[in-house]
């Protein structure tokens, strides 16, 4: 038996005790592979995974596994995200089995946004099980080798279980809790929500450092950095769960014109070198939504360059 | 109870635009306590059929009927020496209605006049509210008596999803975050504990999913 659950770059990165840091990489809208090949040739040797996105906000696009498949031929390591709201118990337990035959060794388990976000709105949602109830299934997998029946495995997949918390979703006192839960469900590492409000997310840290949380999952804080004034003023205001401070609205606004961008990622580097010092945080989360080309520069400003060879 | 609304008028128009001799057939169950498919509406549809008839020259005769219970043949059978003068039955009971009366009159044309929203019941005067979605195998005991299955977007059992702000669900303003009421009603009854204990899988088998339905009960069989 190995020392690791499932050996994958980000594990070893993680238990090494790096600060480790991901990115995110999401498919494209059709079959063009070059772009995703393009846009994910920018986070090479910047991060030690790429999540790779599925069917985020609920908009059709290449099918997380399949560009998942097409990062690992690239020599990146894959973060294959996995959604609730499309695939039932069967479907869910069988892409586990073919991802990892295909090499994936990091999985990110979420309940996905609803269907009402997206573009088929119209759309009939699983949700057989939970976020939750995903995370239990692949630990089931992993480590019982048997299926959600109780039927052994032939060859069980060896999973780096992820799993995604946002501090900024109410009620706010619960989040935590629901973290816990996680974690005691099976989880290895965590996402969280990009960050905005530091205040929040310190005190969100703290209840997790205080429950030990720390020891027993890897927490990564997600940062996203702000692209323009439209992008901070939609995510105050359109995105379920974010928390952008007004404070954070006035600085960038601050900043003049053609600037905004700049100070985006100054303050993105601000937050990471604070998450750094942070009790309880094991690494960053970078979800440059769109912005892959500027994760080189990002990752070189914050010292996260060059990523640890473990 | 089952809460049912009207359908537009005009799609009830169109789908009985090539009948001349209407039953508007209600019930006196659920959908008169929702002020839907009662004796007195059963009155309004049809002389608002009549009132559309006469805007354009067109001959009709509408007749409004109600039954103690279209889910039940018992009082399905009343009407059958009636059924036969009609070309068109439209029944505004919920959905079953429309089908015991086809089972019933084979032969019959019948119009559902409602939409059948859900399970639910009056939360205010005027505003319905679903409540259950007949998953078959009742948990609400566990979250303070609250479902999460109808209740919540995406049926989560081990909720609040990360879309939950200012007690409302990421689908909608509109929409109460139901686990958002769980857990603080759960808070202050000192038992968040038990929102703690992971909840696993449930089984869908006694819902919708496992198949259309049916309960049998041997006692009561004759
Ligand atoms: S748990 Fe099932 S039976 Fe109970 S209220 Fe919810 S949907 Fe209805
Ligand atoms: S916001 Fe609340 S009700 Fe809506 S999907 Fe999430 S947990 Fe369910």
């Amino acid at each position: 038996m190995s020392e690791y659950k499932s050996g994958s770059n980000l594990e070893k990165v993680l238990k090494a005790g790096h600060f480790a840091f991901t990115g995110e990489c999401g498919p494209p809208l059709g079959a063009n592979v070059e772009h995703l090949k393009e846009k994910a040739g920018h986070l090479k040797g910047c991060v030690d995974a790429v999540n790779v996105t599925d069917n985020q906000t609920a908009v059709v696009r290449m099918s997380s596994w399949a560009a998942s498949l097409i990062l690992l031929q690239e020599g990146l390591e894959p973060n294959f995200q996995m959604v609730c709201r499309d695939r039932n118990r069967l479907a869910i337990q069988s892409d586990i089995l073919g991802v990892y035959s295909h090499g994936i060794r990091n999985m990110l388990c979420l309940s996905g946004d609803h269907q009402r976000f997206g573009n088929h709105p119209e759309a009939k949602n699983v949700f057989d099980i939970d976020s939750m109830q995903l995370i239990h299934t692949v630990k089931t997998m992993r480590d019982e080798g048997t299926f959600l029946n109780g039927q052994d495995i032939d060859v069980p997949p060896q999973i780096f279980i992820g799993a995604a918390s946002n501090p900024f979703a109410e009620p706010f006192e619960f989040r935590v809790h629901r973290l816990a839960k996680k974690i005691a469900a099976g989880a290895d590492f965590v996402q969280t929500q990009c960050i905005y409000n530091m205040d929040r997310f310190r005190e969100f840290m703290k209840r997790a450092v205080d429950m030990g949380l720390h020891e027993k999952c890897y927490i990564l804080a997600g940062v996203t950095p702000m692209k323009s004034l439209g992008m901070a003023r939609y995510m105050a205001k359109q995105v379920p769960g974010m928390d952008v401070p007004a404070s954070l609205i006035k600085r960038l606004q601050g900043a003049g014109k053609g600037k905004v961008a700049g100070e985006g990622i100054k303050f993105a580097v601000e937050q990471i070198e604070e998450f750094k010092e942070t009790e309880g945080v094991a690494g960053v989360h970078l979800m440059a939504i769109e912005w892959e080309h500027r994760v080189p520069e990002i990752s070189e400003l914050a010292g996260m360059l060059p990523r640890p060879k473990v | 109870m089952i809460v049912a609304e009207q359908k537009p008028i005009k799609e009830i128009l169109e789908m009985v635009k090539d009948y001349n001799k209407i039953l508007v057939l209600g019930c006196k169950g659920c959908v008169t306590v929702c002020n839907v498919g009662g004796s007195k509406e059963a009155a309004i549809l049809a002389s608002t059929l009549k009132i559309a008839a006469r805007k354009t020259n067109k001959k009709i005769e509408v007749e409004e009927h109600t039954l103690e219970r279209q889910c039940d043949p018992e009082y399905v059978d009343e009407v059958k020496d009636m059924i036969d003068d009609y070309d068109a039955i439209i029944s505004i009971a919920c959905g079953v209605g429309p089908q015991f009366l086809s089972e019933r009159y084979p032969s019959a044309r019948i119009f559902p006049g409602v939409n059948t929203k859900f399970m639910g019941g009056a939360v205010e005067h005027g505003m319905w509210s679903e409540r259950c979605a007949g998953c078959g195998t009742c948990v609400v005991h566990h979250f303070g008596g609250l479902c999460p299955i109808a209740r919540c977007s995406k049926s989560l059992l081990n909720g609040p999803c990360g879309g939950s702000s200012d007690g409302k669900c990421e689908i909608s303003q509109d929409v109460d975050c139901i686990w958002d009421i769980i857990v603080r009603k759960m808070t202050e009854l000192g038992r968040l504990e038990e929102l703690l204990e992971f909840m696993p899988p449930k089984s869908w088998i006694t819902a919708r999913d496992g198949g259309p339905r049916r309960l049998i009960r041997e006692e009561l069989v004759i």
